[in-house]
């Protein structure tokens, strides 16, 4: 059973291998020279008295390199959903279209092994293909991670582009594809829902799960210029206050301005005609924010400090790896008993 | 003797529509069994259920005695060349064969190759790219060489010329005379079934109509012409299978081993395809079923 | 087919039988001289890849003529014949083929056309052997 498995697997492998030699060889030829020209730039940034031309230093190299970064991470990114349609999806579908399935199914080997094999043997391969992707970006990418200061690796968008997650949304999309595969028994729609289902996981686990696998940090910091736990002032107006996360590379859930009395305010009570707070041009927003503080404004932050990127990657991981298995044995539970 | 095929209330329901209503059935072993019927009585369904490919929605169906596909010893004993005969496309013919080894414990590999050879089929040619009439060879070989007790086969002499057709019966035939292999074939083309079948079974709106050595069937059943009359009247105990009138004459197909004595009756003789389409004619029965939606209304003929 | 002597045809239009006709063919065969005793029938397997026809029906047109004494079945060789048709009958035609000229000259003078005499030739023969069986 393995040799037909690997038969009918042999060329899928062989375009993913090459598609993984080609990363290989291009992230392999422009790492080194990244991290030089990093090092370059920030050693170039400590020479120049007062840090005058870096005002935020990599800026020039990451917007350089932005096309490159994205486009690296964006491949990351999307490779559950092409691992899903083009591996998981066909898997059944593509055998219920052709009527082939009875071909197999009337050799002498049991449906669930036969299932169980091919599942088995493109787990492998994806579990392979996404580890290997993700080790190779997260090798590369570094400097630019570094360099890209509003833009941590916890964020939603990278957090699913590094580490061991890519591997966990990689075996999902597989079990998901083949069960929809299972499902719907024809190739096109099987592929175009595989493809709809992913992105909505993909959007609905930054938005809604992964923020509470762990109990968020919550904080009350002081408004000032150069934040308490390196949180920045982005904005401030008479509406409200807001932070983001700098260079602490925390995750940054919530932010809400309070009053004196711990209350949520939508808007700061101060005065924008006169005052620390009035628009007199040569003062810059520090004494508006102090006095903000003085009238006793605080504000309440949820975040996940950049520590727990491990530990949240694994948890991640492993509730994918869970729900793979899950649909695994829904899909060798059905082939059972086939309509 | 175990019976090849045995079913009991058998019956498979898609959504609302029976497929196959109370099927009860035996066929025993030794047979080249013809199943026959209108498109979408029921042949598929039986097929796939006798193969293992379908799970029962009621009643039991045996195989060689036991659960069809209960294991890998019980799909060993039985082969199935599924409806258009499907193969792999992007997998060569010589592929095929490595599959049909590699999966089955008892494939007779060197069976295989004769026959492929014999057929001029280019090993290294991918499936996809073979005519029909190959492909279902194809199909076919891979069926025979696992060397199954039971061979069961869905149409698959349908979409053939009459040159392929003969060359894919004549093979099967050759292997059925090697002795040990029960067949059961599906098709609508009668004259087919009566040259290769020694047994038939008629299904009709998902149910079996009759089931029998074709030798019986053709001995037990006449035609009858004589003056007008009711069918209840008809001399002797016979079973009328299909009747037909005009204002002086009637036409009954009956089943019965007694002659006819009556001397204003012909009693003829009848080929298979009549026998056959007397059976599938709707007016074969005194009762008839209508459906429409869940109501089944009854007719009862005069 | 090498070996073989005759080959079998199947005419699936003719009403008969394919066992029925496997039969008349081997009568017809030998009546005309083309089997003689000691030659070999193709084997069930043979005449069922040539004709694709069901193995039962050669093997039980082969038992009908193992019956008839006209072959006899060697186990494990193959079907042999034992007996031939062909004298007496052949000497027989000449006569029975005058007299049958004479009654179809009779007839033509009754005023019967040749299709009320193939009729009326065909259901005497049919009665006759229905009175056989009875």
């Amino acid at each position: 059973m393995i040799w037909l498995a690997w038969r009918q697997f042999r060329a899928s492998a062989a375009s993913a291998t090459a598609a993984l030699v080609l990363l290989a060889a291009a992230l392999a030829l422009t790492g080194p020279g990244l991290a030089e020209e990093y090092a370059t730039e920030l050693a170039a940034c400590a020479s120049v008295e007062g840090g005058g031309g870096c005002s935020v230093p990599g800026q020039r190299f990451f917007r350089d390199h932005r096309t490159a970064f994205f486009a690296v991470t964006g491949l990351v990114l999307a490779m559950p959903a092409l691992i899903g349609m083009f591996w998981g999806a066909p898997l059944v579908a593509r055998e219920f279209e052709a009527g082939t399935h009875a071909l197999v199914w009337s050799q002498s080997v049991t449906r669930t092994r036969w299932l169980a094999t091919r599942l088995g043997l493109v787990g492998l391969a994806a579990v392979t293909v996404a580890g290997l992707g993700s080790l190779l970006v997260t090798w590369w990418s570094p400097p630019l991670d570094t360099a890209a200061s509003t833009l941590s690796r916890m964020e939603p968008v990278l957090f699913a582009a590094r580490g061991v997650v890519p591997v966990g949304y990689a075996v999902l999309a597989l079990a998901l594809g083949v069960a929809v595969g299972m499902l719907v028994r024809r190739l096109l729609p099987a592929m175009a829902l595989t493809l709809a289902v992913l992105v909505a996981v993909q959007i609905a686990v930054p938005a809604l799960v992964r923020p509470s696998l762990l109990p968020p940090v919550r904080s009350t910091i002081e408004i000032s210029e150069t934040n308490a736990a390196g949180f920045r002032v982005a904005r401030v107006g008479p509406d409200r206050v807001t932070v983001d996360a700098g260079d602490t590379g925390a995750w940054l859930l919530s932010s809400r301005t309070v009053n004196a009395s711990g209350r949520v305010v939508g808007t700061v009570d101060v005065p924008t005609s006169t005052g620390p707070c009035g628009r007199s041009p040569e003062a810059g927003p520090g004494e508006c924010l102090a006095e903000m503080t003085r009238l006793g404004y605080r504000l309440q932050v949820t975040y996940h400090p950049a520590s727990r990127f491990w530990p949240l990657q694994w948890i991640e991981t492993g509730i994918h790896t869970l729900l793979a298995l899950g649909l695994a044995g829904f899909c060798l539970w059905r082939v059972r008993r086939p309509s | 003797m175990t019976a090849a095929v045995r079913a009991d209330g058998l019956g498979k329901r898609y959504g609302r529509h029976w497929a196959l209503t109370d099927c009860a059935l035996e066929i025993p072993v030794g047979h080249v069994v013809g199943l026959v019927g209108p498109n979408g009585a029921g042949k598929t369904t039986l097929l796939g259920l006798a193969s293992g490919q379908l799970a029962p929605t009621t009643g039991d169906i045996t195989v060689l005695g036991d659960r069809p596909g209960a294991g890998p010893e019980q799909l060993a004993r039985v082969g199935f060349v599924a409806q258009g005969t499907p193969v792999y496309d992007r997998l060569s013919v010589a592929d095929h064969l490595r599959l049909g080894s590699r999966l089955n414990p008892g494939w007779d590999d060197a069976l295989a190759r004769r026959r492929v050879q014999r057929l001029g089929i280019d090993p290294g040619r991918p499936a996809g790219r073979l005519s029909a009439g190959q492909r279902a060879q194809l199909a076919l070989t891979m069926g025979l060489a696992k060397r199954p007790e039971l061979l069961l086969l869905d149409e698959p002499v349908a979409a053939l010329d009459p040159l392929a057709r003969r060359e894919f019966l004549q093979g099967l035939m050759e292997a059925a005379a090697e002795g040990g292999l029960t067949v059961v074939l599906s098709s609508h083309l009668v004259p087919d079934v009566e040259r290769v079948c020694d047994y038939l079974v008629v299904l009709v709106d998902s149910r079996v109509r009759v089931a029998a050595p074709v030798d019986d069937l053709l001995a037990t059943h006449h035609r009858i012409t004589g003056p007008r009359r009711d069918p209840a009247r008809l001399p002797g105990d016979r079973h009328v299978v299909s009747a037909s009138h005009t204002d002086r004459q009637s036409t009954f197909v009956v089943r019965g081993d007694a002659p006819v004595h009556d001397p204003t009756w012909i009693t003829g003789r009848i080929g298979l395809e009549d026998l056959v389409i007397a059976y599938m004619d709707p007016t074969s029965t005194t009762v008839r079923t209508e459906r429409d939606g869940h109501r089944t209304t009854l007719r009862v003929l005069r | 087919m090498g070996s073989s002597v005759i080959e079998f045809h199947l005419d699936q239009r003719s009403g008969l039988s394919p066992y029925r006709q496997v039969v008349r063919q081997v009568r017809q065969a030998l009546r005309l001289g083309l089997l003689h005793e000691g030659d070999q029938l193709p084997t069930v397997k043979e005449v069922v890849a040539q004709l694709a026809i069901n193995p039962n029906t050669v093997l039980k047109a082969y038992r009908e003529l193992e019956h008839e004494g006209l072959v006899a079945a060697r186990p494990g060789v193959g079907t042999f014949v034992t007996a031939t048709l062909a004298d007496a009958s052949l000497t027989a035609h000449g006569p029975l083929r005058q007299e049958l000229r004479r009654w179809l000259a009779k007839a033509h003078r009754a005023g019967l056309d040749d299709e009320s005499i193939e009729a009326l030739f065909l259901e005497t023969l049919r009665t006759a052997a229905q009175q056989d069986i009875a």
